[in-house]
């Protein structure tokens, strides 16, 4: 099968790689660049487990073509901590008890850090929307979206 | 914040509860808001292949011929399964405590009772190479009639889903087809009764949906032995049923569990794990085999449905004197837990009311729909749903205040519960008195002065006379129209004629047609 080449920022960092055509950006992350953060959830862009940031906006990377990266910055979970201190959403998340099986938490916090990076004071409306394609089946949304607007308020003091 | 009535349960361990009621940070949070906690699927490795299973686009259909020989020239393929393959192809899950018979294939071989039942699974180099060889799969099939509706299932004539059990019925102690349970007598409590009132109630099936869906990965190990990351809420368990389909001593298998990405009951049943690691012996290769979101919906197996009838005798004064229950529990076509489910229910009867006159019959039914399974309380919650619908409705059929019914009914300590045990720490006029205080719900002095640890026991620690019953003949169990199910607005009507003919249904009716939908008077 022919191979496209492909370049891209990874978190602040530059890759460069050969993918088949047709592969998404989920199966490049997780199978090629061994970055396990997003989650395969659905594979049909229904649970929002995927979700990672592109050039900052929140998008399914399971629906994702690869070669749609090209040239472009892709930000997941594993690249939102500055050195060994949590991202105030993580933090928020820990402290608020927004995460049980963790497995829809890495696409919550990505979908709610584009929230905050373009709005950095939401209602709670705001933050209701900007989850609402994010599927959590144990904690339930309250503690996640109490989680956003902690982390919200924390930076907005800090 | 949290109030803790440690007088309620005096007899029961003492302990301080000194966590309960504190905040304690997870010891997986970290992990989790990381992105670093470590899910089966996570686990990269070298060489790894892939597993896409070829399902039964049918209901009910015997296997007339399957022709791999083109899926097997395909490009990337390393090896195709047959049920043929599997060593010991035939399994129940409860085998491993010697409950029930081996009813279920790894992979089919004569014959699928359900759309999504697996026939043949293709182990190649990548997941799309596994999914296109799946598609050059040739299944021929001979339909058979099928039977999705539980009752439907139990009448003569009706066709056999699983011929494990020929009658459509689990077979318990080796001689019965359903769970029995006897306590007083239930004709002379309704004949002695102000109201008889039968209800229909019914449950589909209910899938977990788990963000993470069903799925592992095995690898050959040094020293023969393999390794396998798996999705399981039941590690051991897995490890054993494994140990048994494939044939081999379970210190063969070195099972990692850990992590998993929700499971609410839908990760016990083993789905992935066998055909893993066969794939991994057959090949010699580490192979992951996840289930897509469609098949964990078609193949991952939901809570069951449930079908209740009840039938209560109740007093004016609020008593009720006897409840008649008969239960449908759905297992689909595979037993799986619900043969468990069914014991568990009928023990659970007649719900946490003590009442004098207590009939049960549960029943485990095969139907050709997807194989159901455990499911946060199950066995318990179905029923329970239907129990206390019926509670709100006796207590509008008496003109009672809901609350105050319940307090009534309630079990207390030292009484005698319908499976002969005693009743102990039992609490409920406790609960219903906070609930309805924080939900500032009225109720009288009397009811707020009752208490679980007063007036049990006694006559109420006895075992009623119970009468040994002839073989007779089933009568068909009825659905009542109620001024309840026209509107909590309306008043109670103090004596509705029981057998009164029913009504064309209003608005709020319609929405139930399908369940009242084979109503008999």
């Amino acid at each position: 099968m022919a191979k496209t080449p492909l370049q891209f920022r990874h978190n602040g960092r530059d890759v460069a790689l050969f993918v088949d055509g047709g592969t998404n950006l989920l199966v490049v992350l997780r199978e090629m660049l061994g970055d396990v953060t997003p989650k395969f959830g659905c594979g049909q862009g229904g649970c929002g487990a995927c979700t990672v940031l592109i050039d900052g906006e929140a998008h399914l990377s399971c629906l994702t073509l690869a070669e749609a990266v090209e040239g472009r910055a892709v930000e997941t979970l594993d690249g939102i901590k500055t050195g060994p201190n949590l991202h105030p959403l993580q933090r928020a998340f820990a402290e608020g008890f927004a995460a049980q099986c963790g497995y829809c938490t890495p696409g919550m916090l990505m979908a709610a850090k584009a929230l905050l990076d373009r709005n950095p004071q939401p209602s709670r409306e705001q933050v209701v929307e900007a989850i609402s394609g994010n599927i959590c089946r144990c904690t339930g949304y309250e503690p996640i979206i109490n989680a956003v607007l902690a982390a919200a308020s924390s930076r907005a003091s800090a | 914040m949290l109030e803790l009535r440690k007088d309620i349960f005096a007899d029961e361990r003492d302990d301080n509860l000194n966590e309960v009621g504190k905040g304690t940070q997870r010891q997986d949070m970290l992990g989790h808001v990381t992105g670093t906690s470590t899910y089966f699927n996570d686990h990269k490795l070298q060489g790894m292949l892939h597993v896409r299973v070829v399902r039964s686009t049918q209901s009910h259909a015997r296997l007339r011929r399957i022709d791999t020989s083109e899926a097997e020239r395909s490009e990337g393929v390393r090896r195709v399964i047959r049920g043929a393959d599997v060593p010991r192809n035939l399994n129940t899950l409860l085998s491993l405590i010697n409950f029930g018979k081996d009813d279920e294939p790894t992979l089919a071989v004569d014959k699928v009772r359900y759309r999504g039942e697996p026939i043949v699974a293709v182990v190649a180099e990548t997941l799309r190479a596994a999914a296109e060889a799946a598609a050059k799969v040739r299944v021929d099939y001979e339909s058979l009639p099928s039977v999705f509706d539980v009752e439907e299932a139990l009448k003569p004539g009706a066709p056999t889903v699983n011929e494990t059990y020929p009658k459509n019925t689990f077979t318990y102690h080796e001689r019965y087809d359903h769970q029995k349970l006897r306590f007083g007598d239930v004709e002379r409590g309704f004949a002695g009764a102000d109201h008889v009132l039968e209800q229909r109630y019914q449950m589909s099936p209910i899938e977990h949906a788990p963000v993470e869906t069903n799925g592992s990965i095995a690898a050959p190990d040094t020293n023969g032995r393999y390794v396998v990351y798996t999705s399981t809420q039941a590690l051991f368990f897995s490890l054993d049923t494994c140990a048994k389909i494939l044939d081999l001593p379970s210190n063969t298998f070195h099972f990692i569990g850990g992590t998993v990405g929700g499971g609410f009951g839908g990760k016990v049943d083993t789905l992935t794990e066998p055909l893993a690691i066969l794939a991994a012996m057959l090949t010699g290769r580490p192979v992951r085999y996840v289930l897509g979101r469609e098949e964990e919906m078609q193949f991952g197996p939901p809570r069951g449905a449930e079908r209740i009838y009840i039938k209560d005798g109740v007093m004016r004064d609020g008593r009720i004197v006897a409840r008649q229950i008969r239960g449908y529990f759905d297992s689909g076509a595979y037993t799986r837990l619900s043969s468990y489910a069914v014991v568990k229910c009928a023990a659970h009867l007649p719900g946490p009311y003590t009442i004098p006159n207590v009939h049960g019959d549960i029943y485990c039914v095969f139907t050709n729909r997807t194989p159901a399974t455990a499911m946060r309380g199950f066995g318990i919650t179905g029923m329970d749903f239907a129990l206390e619908c019926q509670m709100d409705k006796l207590a509008h059929l008496i003109g009672m205040d809901p609350m105050e019914f319940r307090i009534l009914n309630a079990y207390r300590d030292g009484d005698m519960k319908a499976h002969r045990r005693e009743a102990k720490n039992t609490a409920l006029i406790e609960c219903v008195q906070v609930a309805a205080e924080k939900a500032k719900w009225p109720i009288r002095e009397e009811f707020r002065r009752m208490s679980s640890r007063k007036d049990g026991g006694g006559a109420r620690a006895a075992v009623p006379s119970t009468p040994r019953e002839p073989a007779q003949p089933r009568s068909a169990p009825a659905q009542q129209r109620t001024s309840y199910d026209r509107g909590l607005s309306m008043p109670p009507q103090p004596d509705p004629p029981p057998q009164a003919p029913a009504p064309s249904p209003g608005h709020g009716a319609t929405r139930f047609s399908s369940v009242f939908g084979t109503r008999r008077r």
